[in-house]
């Protein structure tokens, strides 16, 4: 699967200020296509504004990031059109029934009204929304609501998928299927660029990185970090990690 | 263009799905033309007024059968004594009292001068002035009338006359103001508020990052408030000249242009507002109190800017509203041309690119 010689993602000295404040220190790593590439740091570790680099949002202040062959800097749009991005926030509309948020989502990233039909049956078998479908969102379990939001910003079949924190706030049966779901694209060859806050589920990871105070402090498997740290779970390392620094 | 479509659809999903919007959209403009119109008016209309002539001749029988004969006065009682007048003010239903003074039409003949006294009901400050006023104009067409045939009299006549609203119809002074409150209301405050709404739903990044372009994002938002906009201009302008009879003097397509102009200013002060806040509260909090209470009490709509101490009427200048009235009562009431409105309209043009351009910069800045 993980095909090494084909780097999706090629960051050089990123670098971020804002003001006297430097939230991310000049950061080198790459990451491979078909990856899942996990992307940890503790809050105001500086992995939100790297990733917002990543995804076109935000412009770095130095260096260079390279995303799907794209410039992240001089060619956001292009950047844009081959990512798909879910955040900690849910992010669909309420107000909206689940068709309507899945024909929306899909036109703004040019899909047609065919494609977006056909894309739209898969998606409520797969998912066995069946009635659901004409419900609005707002009226979803929160479980739904993540997994139909990961399903959306899969539509237009991106070579990434940016996951901000994605399983924040639901249960433990629900983080599973989605983590299900994570590896299905994986498998279809979509590389997953993910943060998280629980360290069980970094082990799912292919690869880990860590950040710590803006700068990358660990890059491995999990395996091999484990090893290194002389521990028997990721959560011991990054506790090890951050206690270290200090 | 069909992505922007689709954009514009998502749109009024949510504005037609959410009733406080709906009710603010369309239910507000009629509630306060409707309003303003019947209730809250400084007319006055069949007054209840008595009248103590002392004199009785031909020339107080005149005078009155002209008061009576107004649609402002009704004349409920005539009393006999001096005495009685502050027990008839006491009662509550008569507002005024004329008082004739004795050998009136004697006096007018041999001094050229008599008195009539207008006591007035001031609890209500507003109407005794009124009522004053307008009495006043009754003794002065009356005198005129006098002087044109007897042309012996000498003195200082004074003809008024009212240009463009000779009947002093307050309706024409509130169509305008309340066009204006709507069409900020609609467009700056509903669309600051929907811009925030989706910023604190993290759909907002959703959208940035997807391939439609930020400027694209906001026009999408803004585009459905366009057109609601227009729809409240309409509609409001049609009450005033159906139901009101509200004139329109001027050309209708300058109207309809100043008005879509004053709807994108409207707008971009909206958008700039959602630059400046991250909340729905905020956004609704800033445009409420730094844009409503102003247009009300400073564009000139209630309150009149010439009254007011120096520093106010200095920043009324500063309020768009302020323009947009001018101009509206410009084209309706006197029915000018462009040329007459070109100030105003650049100051308009002026703001908008200011509001645009402040915009930009906080969205570039946010994205440094």
């Amino acid at each position: 699967m993980n095909n090494l010689s084909e780097k999706i993602i090629v960051v050089e000295n990123l670098t971020k200020q804002f003001g006297h404040f430097t939230a991310v220190k000049g950061i080198n790593f790459h990451v491979n296509k078909g990856e899942i590439f996990g992307f940890l740091g503790a809050n105001g570790a500086g992995k939100t504004t790297a990733m917002k680099m990543l995804i076109g949002i935000s412009n770095p202040t130095n260096g260079r990031a390279n995303v799907a062959g794209f410039d992240v800097h001089t060619q956001s749009e292009k950047v844009k059109q081959n990512i798909g991005y879910m955040s900690q926030k849910f992010s669909m509309y309420d107000d909206l029934t689940v068709k309507e948020n899945i024909t929306f989502f899909g036109g703004i990233y040019g899909l047609s009204r065919k494609q977006i039909n056909s894309k739209t049956e898969v998606l409520i078998q797969t998912l066995q929304l069946g009635d659901i479908a004409q419900k609005k969102v707002g009226d979803l379990p929160l479980g739904w609501k993540q997994k139909l939001a990961f399903s959306v910003a899969m539509l237009h079949e991106p070579k990434i998928v940016f996951l901000d924190e994605p399983t924040g706030g639901v249960d433990p049966i629900t983080r599973r299927q989605f983590w299900e779901m994570i590896y299905a694209e994986a498998h279809k060859g979509t590389t997953i660029f993910v943060t998280t806050h629980y360290m069980d589920e970094a082990e799912y990871c292919d690869r880990v990185s860590i950040m710590v105070d803006g700068v990358i402090e660990a890059l491995d498997t999990p395996k091999n970090l484990k090893n290194q740290f002389q521990v028997s779970t990721m959560n011991e390392v990054f506790l090890k990690l951050a206690r270290n620094i200090e | 263009m069909k992505r922007f479509l689709g954009f514009i659809k998502k749109e009024f999903y949510h504005i037609f799905r959410d009733k406080r919007s709906l009710f603010i959209l369309f239910g507000m403009p009629i509630a306060q033309i409707l309003l303003f119109g019947f209730a809250i008016t400084n007319e006055i209309n069949n007054v209840e007024i008595a009248i103590l002539d002392y004199s009785k001749d031909t020339e107080t029988q005149k005078i009155i059968q002209k008061i009576k004969a107004s649609p402002y006065f009704h004349v409920a009682n005539e009393i006999a004594i001096e005495k009685a007048i502050e027990s008839e003010f006491k009662k509550g239903k008569i507002k005024a009292v004329l008082l004739f003074e004795k050998d009136f039409a004697k006096k007018l003949q041999t001094e050229m001068k008599a008195t009539v006294q207008v006591i007035t009901d001031a609890t209500e400050p507003n109407i005794a002035n009124t009522i004053a006023n307008y009495t006043q104009s009754i003794f002065q067409n009356h005198q005129s009338q006098k002087s044109t045939v007897q042309k012996n009299t000498t003195g200082v006549v004074i003809q008024s006359r009212m240009l463009y609203n000779p009947e002093l119809k307050s309706v024409f002074n509130f169509v305008p103001g309340v066009m204006t409150v709507i069409l900020m209301l609609v467009s700056a405050m509903m669309t600051s508020i929907s811009i925030t709404r989706e910023k604190e739903l993290g759909t907002m990044e959703i959208l940035l990052v997807s391939p439609l372009k930020p400027f694209q994002v906001i026009l999408g938002k803004v585009f459905p408030y366009i057109f609601l906009s227009v729809i409240n201009a309409i509609v409001i302008v049609s009450m005033g000249y159906f139901i009101f009879g509200m004139p329109i003097q001027g050309s209708i397509l300058l109207l309809a242009v100043e008005s879509i102009l004053f709807i994108i200013t409207a707008l971009s002060l909206g958008i700039f507002i959602s630059t400046i806040s991250n909340s729905q509260q905020t956004a609704m909090m800033i445009s409420l109190m730094g844009l409503m209470l102003p247009v009300i009490i400073l564009s000139g709509f209630i309150f009149p800017i010439a009254s007011m101490p120096l520093p106010m009427q200095v920043i009324s200048n500063t309020i768009p509203a302020k323009w947009f009235i001018i101009i509206v009562k410009s084209i309706m009431l006197k029915g000018v041309g462009l040329e007459y409105i070109l100030k105003e309209t650049l100051i308009l043009v002026g703001m908008t690119i200011l509001f645009i351009g402040l915009s930009i910069k906080n969205y570039k800045t946010r994205l440094e």
